[in-house]
């Protein structure tokens, strides 16, 4: 199967129902998408499909050939994925940061939607887990990332 | 970790007990012949090397200064979150005279050097700050002296000539300056000044400032790893399937030779108490031991720690409940029996709090390495480095010395990743590299996670209060039963209270004359563990609760009371009037909000890990759930290092006191819990989280933990306000098991 992810594309040999988590952290050694839960509660396996924030742990990698993946390690390279990570690295967001790939993931493909969100949309979009409460800098930095 | 965690690194009973150390060591065979020499994974030491190390003074063992004056500073704590790298780069850069920003922190290895934790080593307890900050201060201030000294002799200066600036020694009277970089290595060989002055309170930098945690931007780009996200060469990945109930052993597979021949399958093994699969990736190994059909024996006669196969969380919490008693006494003060039997007005009522998963979000893993030259190496989420490396060699059966731990960055622990018997993942990653003959890395499923996850221990506790004729309390008798983690842990002591299983009922600080607080023990049938403020957790929330009980009772307002009860100690009544006021002055309610909810608020205090706390918290009924609108939290540590990280941790500990409020529980039915991921076990969603204000009081009082205390005020805080709106006493946990519907406006 042929992926395209960040840009590149790449050759992978798994079963077709394998979750793209799991071809993205150990087949192509891209371990800033976490694995959380597994099945689609915590929002950590993030990553983009076409712009669109999607949690590849209940993704199968058969499902997503002929799409643009983006992760968090290209993320830097969006313009609005940059501005959310200063917005983050500005409110000190993280604390364990085990989450925050995800959150971050889940901020960008919002404001690719919707550049001025309003706390509604905030709500409906960050709906990713963090057992370290980090909630409140979450929702600030997006604001800000929106603003910038 | 309680208060009076005994901190050695030793466990006094239980290190033995059980089959799986026997049939570990029944599983290597010969591991205990291999003999090789031993690796001392801290670096250069020369002329410091001393025959007994006083852990925390080697300046070499924490700081290396690199050529372009950064600086490497191994940390005697792990960071999880709670900002403790950020904080040693604080207090040493204060006094080393280097800007925090300059700093990589990495987990210190295990060794001598380390013990900084009452001679022993762990994180936990909120104390890494308030253990070491003297001892860092210093440490950072020998290695500035010895830095001075190496530019004395370089540029044949006297250091009374010399001074420092941020990276720098400086000679002020030519303008010269070297930066640190340059003279790293001489002022490396020069030993250790044993006395050195320490900068003044008033020039702090960095101490006491808001200082950006180091870790920020490689958290928000994914660049961060934690032990799941490390790789060795040439390692295969492992899953486990454990058995439903602890102790049970894999009898027959029915499919082995199926699961053999799945795609990417090295290897199927039997463990103690579970099964793994060795394949090419962890998806595949994972698959692969899901569809091992195991048949699981029942657990032999005398297996210590068995789960029984008629294990209820129910029946386990009716059992304490109906056990009767005043127990052994842990606090008494006056005549509380007496007064109880003399009083106007008795008030009675017995709380209950559920087991509960640590539920970080990062989930166990273990790499092992046996390498060639006889040494075993292992990437683990850990607490505790020395106590881990003891366990592992005997696992391996090699000397402690020989084994390698690293200490990766942790996603979360919360008192998770404490040496667990059976909560570890790395002796079976040992047993799995050398069945294997490779690196093995293994990952935990979510699932198995919460199939062996230590749980925060179920709590009873009941109360008497007495109240005089003007509805004053005069008396308290709290009665905790049950079983706390330290005894669990560290050995227990029959005639004596495990202070782990009462604080939050002990250790309370209003004025009531006649007190006595005991504990019943009863065994906890589950593996109990250290849970984010443990014994605080659960006990600070019985206690506040009937404190508005008795006020209640007694027709007194429940903060007026508190302040009343605190008019002798001035550091705790101040800090309530501190909350109040953060608050916008004390209304207990009910009153209409804005948005025209009917609303409530509850204020309650704790005293946990050398800390003050109090905590409003306001709420209202919605669809019969409780809403917590915004909680405020004054907290007292004494004096502080970062306040942006105090109130950071402050946010973080309202959400998980508030999660475990509103929704965790842990259901055992059958031996078995009934959840096994989030989806049965929710956790505080976002939309569920409050606005959070905090005020940092200094009393300047010795000073305390930050990790843990902003949680204890936060469960009772709600629940005294949502009392106040069903005009119903809530005295079991969590919120979400009540029917509220119709309560509400
Ligand atoms: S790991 Fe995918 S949602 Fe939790
Ligand atoms: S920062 Fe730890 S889980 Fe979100």
């Amino acid at each position: 199967m042929e992926l395209t992810i960040n840009g590149s594309t790449f050759q992978v040999d798994v079963e077709p129902d394998t979750p793209l988590l799991w071809v993205v952290r150990d087949t192509l050694g891209m371990t800033g998408t976490k694995y959380g839960c597994g099945v689609a509660q915590c929002g950590a396996c993030t990553v983009l499909i076409d712009g669109q924030a999607t949690r590849s742990c209940v993704t199968t990698v058969d499902s997503v050939v002929g799409t643009a993946i983006t992760t968090i390690e290209a993320i830097e390279q969006d313009p609005e994925g940059s501005k959310v990570v200063e917005a983050w690295v500005a409110n000190q967001v993280p604390q364990c940061g085990y989450c925050q790939s995800g959150q971050v993931m889940a901020a960008t493909a919002l404001l690719k939607q919707t550049p001025q969100p309003t706390e509604e949309d905030i709500a409906g979009a960050m709906v990713n887990l963090c057992r370290c409460g980090t909630y409140n800098a979450i929702s600030a930095a997006v604001r800000q990332a929106a603003q910038a | 970790m309680n208060d009076m965690t005994p901190v050695r690194n030793h466990r006094s009973t239980g290190r033995d007990d059980g089959p799986l150390n026997i049939s570990r060591r029944g599983f290597l065979g010969g591991a205990a012949a291999l003999v090789l020499s031993v690796t001392v994974p801290v670096g250069r030491a020369r002329a410091q090397a001393a025959a007994t190390v006083a852990p925390g003074t080697r300046v070499n063992a924490f700081l290396e200064i690199r050529p372009d004056s950064t600086v490497l500073f191994r940390s005697a704590f792990i960071e999880g979150g709670q900002g403790i790298f950020t904080a040693m780069a604080q207090i040493v850069g204060e006094e080393l005279d280097v800007d925090p920003v300059n700093f990589t922190v990495e987990g210190a290895p295990p060794g001598p050097d380390y013990l900084l934790t009452g001679g022993g080593r762990f994180t936990g307890g909120s104390m890494s700050v308030r253990t070491s900050y003297e001892t860092m201060r210093k440490l950072g201030a020998s290695a500035r002296q010895m830095l001075l000294q190496a530019a004395a002799a370089r540029l044949g200066l006297s250091i009374a000539e010399l001074s420092t600036e941020p990276g720098r020694v400086v000679h002020a009277a030519s303008g010269r300056a070297i930066p640190y970089g340059e003279i790293a290595d001489a002022a490396a060989d020069l030993s250790v000044p044993t006395d050195v002055v320490l900068r003044s309170r008033d020039d702090f930098r960095w101490i006491g400032k808001p200082v950006r945690r180091l870790d920020g931007r490689e958290k928000s780009t994914g660049r961060a790893q934690y032990a799941i996200d490390l790789k060795v060469d040439g390692m295969l990945h492992a899953a486990v399937q454990h058995s439903p109930r602890l102790g049970g052993e894999p009898g027959a597979l029915t499919n082995e030779a199926e699961v053999q021949a799945m795609p990417g399958v090295h290897s199927i093994h039997r463990l103690p108490g579970a099964v793994a699969v060795v394949a090419d990736s962890w998806w595949r190994a994972r698959r692969a031991v899901e569809a091992l059909q195991v048949t699981w024996t029942e657990p032999a006669a005398a297996t210590p720690r068995a789960m029984p196969a008629g294990f209820s969380s129910e029946t386990h919490k009716a059992m304490l409940k109906s056990t009767p008693g005043d127990g052994v006494a842990f606090e008494q003060e006056g005549d509380a029996a007496g007064t109880l039997a003399g009083a106007a007005r008795i008030v009675e009522a017995t709380y209950d709090a559920p087991y509960l998963v640590h539920g970080q979000l990062e989930p166990p893993s273990a790499i092992a390495r046996w390498n060639s030259d006889g040494t075993l190496e292992l990437w683990i989420p850990n607490q505790a480095p020395e106590m881990f490396q003891a366990e592992a060699a005997k696992v391996a059966g090699i000397e402690p010395g020989k084994v390698i731990i690293h200490s990766p960055m942790l996603g979360g622990f919360f008192g998770r990743h404490f040496l667990y018997q059976t909560a570890n993942p790395f002796p079976q990653a040992i047993l799995l590299a050398k069945a294997a003959g490779r690196p093995v890395k293994l990952i935990w499923s979510r699932e198995e996670e919460f199939l062996r996850d230590t749980l925060r221990p179920m709590g009873v506790a009941r109360f008497r209060a007495g109240l005089d004729g003007d509805g004053l309390p005069v008396a308290l008798d709290g009665v905790a039963v049950g079983e706390g983690p330290t005894g669990r842990w560290f050995g227990r002591q029959p005639d004596k209270v495990d202070s782990s299983a009462v604080e939050g009922i002990a250790g309370k600080v209003y004025a009531i004359p006649n007190r006595r607080v005991g504990q019943v023990h009863v065994d906890d049938p589950a593996i109990i563990g250290f849970w984010r403020s443990v014994g605080h957790s659960i006990n600070d929330f019985f206690y506040e609760t009937f404190f508005d009980e008795m006020a209640d009772a007694g027709q007194q307002d429940p903060y007026e009371l508190r302040l009343r009860l605190l008019a002798d100690s001035p550091r705790h009544s101040n800090l309530l009037q501190a909350v109040a006021d953060l608050s916008g002055g004390w209304k207990r309610g009910p009153f209409a909000a804005e948005d025209g909810s009917r609303r409530a608020r509850g204020v309650a205090m704790a005293s946990p890990f050398g800390s003050e706390v109090a905590t409003i918290a306001e709420v209202s009924l919605r669809d019969g759930e409780v809403v917590v609108h915004q909680v405020w939290v004054a907290i007292d540590p004494g004096s502080i290092v970062n306040p942006a990280i105090i109130e950071a941790q402050v946010n973080s500990a309202v959400a998980l006191g508030l999660s475990s409020a509103l929704l965790e529980e842990v259901v055992y039915v059958d031996g078995m819990p009934q959840a096994r991921n989030f989806d049965g076990y929710p956790i505080l969603p976002p939309d569920r989280m409050p606005r959070v204000h905090v005020r940092i009081v200094e009393s300047g009082a010795p000073m305390g933990g930050i990790g843990e205390p902003g949680l204890p005020g936060v469960p009772p805080a709600v629940v005294n306000a949502a009392s106040v709106l069903t005009g119903q006493r809530i005295r079991s946990l969590p919120l979400s098991k009540l029917d509220l519907k119709g309560m509400e406006g």
